[in-house]
């Protein structure tokens, strides 16, 4: 039993080992990415920080507006590159040839998806932290009703639901080789539209409302900025995270048992093979 | 249950793929409804195109063998090892490893094989440190017992102490696919499947490779599947050959037995005679035309 776990938790290792060696190697382009990041990050929260200007107004909380813009920025950059490094896992594989090598390895795919998120959201909290310190360094912000436990238990909780979708997505690339990396962008781009990023969901249409309802990062959002801006207790915003855990608890495995699916497909189909 | 004796069961495997002709679901519907509408223009095109890839294949490979699959470019042997790895499943027939099954028990199979592709299947930005890490704990093997045995295996292959921790993409082919072996040895296989290992490399390296083959067999307990269109190293490494052209077996023997297939007037034939005699087909010639047809292709959309 002791030794079963053990093999697992070494196999779930070698996914997060060889990911940050991948990172440390591609160096150049993380630097890229996060240079990139920073600078959409920061013109999108001196939008709030302009609104007075932009209305001629005097009467806007620019702190408040700021922060709002903030989290959302912030958040999503978390969520999306979260959903990215779970939904290309196996388009990253196909580019380097690996695909075949690591799925015929005697690895269970919870093994191997549970590898992939603890890598996920290591790197995308330092990704985000290193964001959020450049932020502070352009932006005078008064946090002191800020409840961060909460905050990050929200974000948490809204991990595990991400990851969820993240999985289910990745189902994409093994289906259609060619074509699946950007179907899992346009879910991607479909998420941000209707989960509030930058606007509360109340402005969209009522028939995007309904995807609103169903996203997780409708509830990520909602859960920080009451944590970030109003202060919000854990016992204030157990109702946005329990219905998180219970989300992702449900997704979890449906989304590996979709994956298996796929994979039983992609075997018979012959569609492993490095170039589709 | 355990077969000690049988390393390899390949029972009646087939395998079909359905090529379309480049066109959608919805294309292919559209083309439907305005064919049985009677306005479609001239003969219907054929919509799909069956490839039989390997065709009611069968053999057993004893425990201990080195086992050869003899034949061209497209006869189906990638397939086939596909099959046997778990990395494709069948249409018809199924396999067997040590007398488990590749379908019903495939984590225990997966435990007992490895491959060495004709693509070295690495991440390239990484050494071959980095890459044989991954791979042994993949199989479960720690790094602090990996590292030290990967060495040995990489030394022994030839490979410089200063270039293990250099990105694979700056080594040759030849010492790319060394590290693919030494990377398939680490995790102790008892049935090692060798997918054309040596094509493309330069002589030299090809006997380093070829040598190490037999040095496997000899010092572990492993049961060899070489894939190869070399009929050199098919005789030399192979104690048994099976010759395959277009997905099915067309003969399967020992080199020598293969041989006095067409043994005539006291010739001895090569095994390039025992396959042109089979099949009908040169070997070599082949290849080297469908090599042209690539090229010219490759000219062509340039």
């Amino acid at each position: 039993m002791l030794q079963a776990l053990t093999i697992n938790l070494r196999q779930s290792y070698a996914f997060v080992a060889r990911n940050f060696n991948l990172v440390k190697r591609y160096w150049g382009w993380e630097l890229v990415w996060l240079a990139y990041s920073v600078a959409s990050s920061l013109s999108v929260v001196f939008i709030g920080a302009g609104m007075g200007a932009i209305t001629n107004s005097s009467d806007i909380d620019t702190n408040y507006l700021v922060i709002y813009l903030l989290i959302g920025a912030l958040v999503w950059r978390y969520l999306a590159g979260l959903f990215d490094n779970i939904s290309e896992m196996i388009q990253w594989e196909r580019w380097e040839g690996t695909i075949e090598y690591t799925l015929m390895a005697p690895v269970h795919r919870f093994i191997q998806m549970l590898g992939q998120t603890l890598f996920a959201i290591a790197y995308m909290s330092l990704f985000t932290g290193v964001i959020a310190a450049a932020m502070a360094l352009f932006f005078e912000l008064d946090f002191s009703k800020a409840n961060l436990a909460g905050a990050v238990a929200v974000l948490l909780a809204g991990s595990l639901s991400f990851v969820s979708f993240g999985i289910v997505a990745s189902v994409l690339p093994l289906l259609y080789p060619e074509r699946g990396t950007q179907m899992t962008h346009i879910v991607q781009a479909f998420l941000l539209l209707v989960s509030g990023v930058y606007y509360p969901v109340e402005v969209l249409p009522g028939w995007l409302q309904f995807f609103a309802r169903i996203s997780p990062a409708t509830y990520v959002l909602e859960g920080m900025r009451a944590a970030m801006l109003e202060g919000a207790s854990l016992a204030d915003l157990s109702h946005i995270i329990w219905p998180l855990l219970l989300a992702g608890a449900v997704m979890l495995p449906i989304g590996v048992w979709m994956f298996r699916l796929g994979e039983t497909y992609a075997k018979k189909a012959g569609k492993l093979k490095r170039n589709g | 249950m355990r077969d000690e004796h049988n390393a390899l069961v390949v029972n009646d495997v087939t395998k079909v793929f359905k090529k379309n002709n480049g066109n959608g679901w919805l294309r292919r519907v559209l083309r439907r409804n305005r064919e049985n509408n009677g306005s479609g223009n001239g003969p219907a095109k054929p919509e799909s195109k069956n490839v039989v890839a390997v065709n009611h294949v069968s053999f057993t490979v004893r425990r201990g063998e080195i086992f050869g699959v003899l034949g061209p470019n497209g006869s189906g042997k990638s397939t086939l090892v596909r099959v046997i790895s778990t990395l494709m499943i069948p249409d018809k027939g199924g396999v067997q490893i040590f007398g488990y099954d590749v379908r019903q028990d495939e984590m225990t199979v997966k435990r007992m094989i490895n491959r060495v592709s004709v693509d070295a299947a690495f991440f390239k930005k990484l050494s071959p440190m980095e890459n044989l890490m991954y791979g042994a704990r993949l199989y479960g093997v720690s790094a602090a017992e990996a590292g030290p045995k990967a060495r040995e295996i990489l030394n022994r292959l030839g490979l410089r102490e200063d270039s293990l921790s250099e990105p694979m993409e700056e080594m040759s082919r030849g010492m790319q696919q060394k590290v693919a072996i030494a990377r398939a040895f680490l995790t102790q296989p008892i049935l090692l499947l060798l997918d054309e290992p040596t094509t493309g490399l330069d002589p030299r390296s090809k006997r380093e490779v070829q040598a190490v083959v037999n040095e496997l067999r000899d010092t572990h307990d492993a049961t060899i599947l070489l894939t190869t269109h070399d009929m050199n190293e098919a005789d030399a490494l192979c104690d048994r050959i099976a010759i395959l052209d277009d997905g099915r077996i067309v003969a399967q023997d020992t080199p020598a037995g293969l041989k006095a297939l067409v043994a005539r007037n006291g010739y001895v034939p090569t095994l390039e005679d025992v396959f042109m005699e089979l099949t009908g087909k040169e070997l070599v010639k082949k290849e080297d035309d469908e090599e042209a047809e690539e090229t010219e292709a490759v000219k062509v959309a340039a």
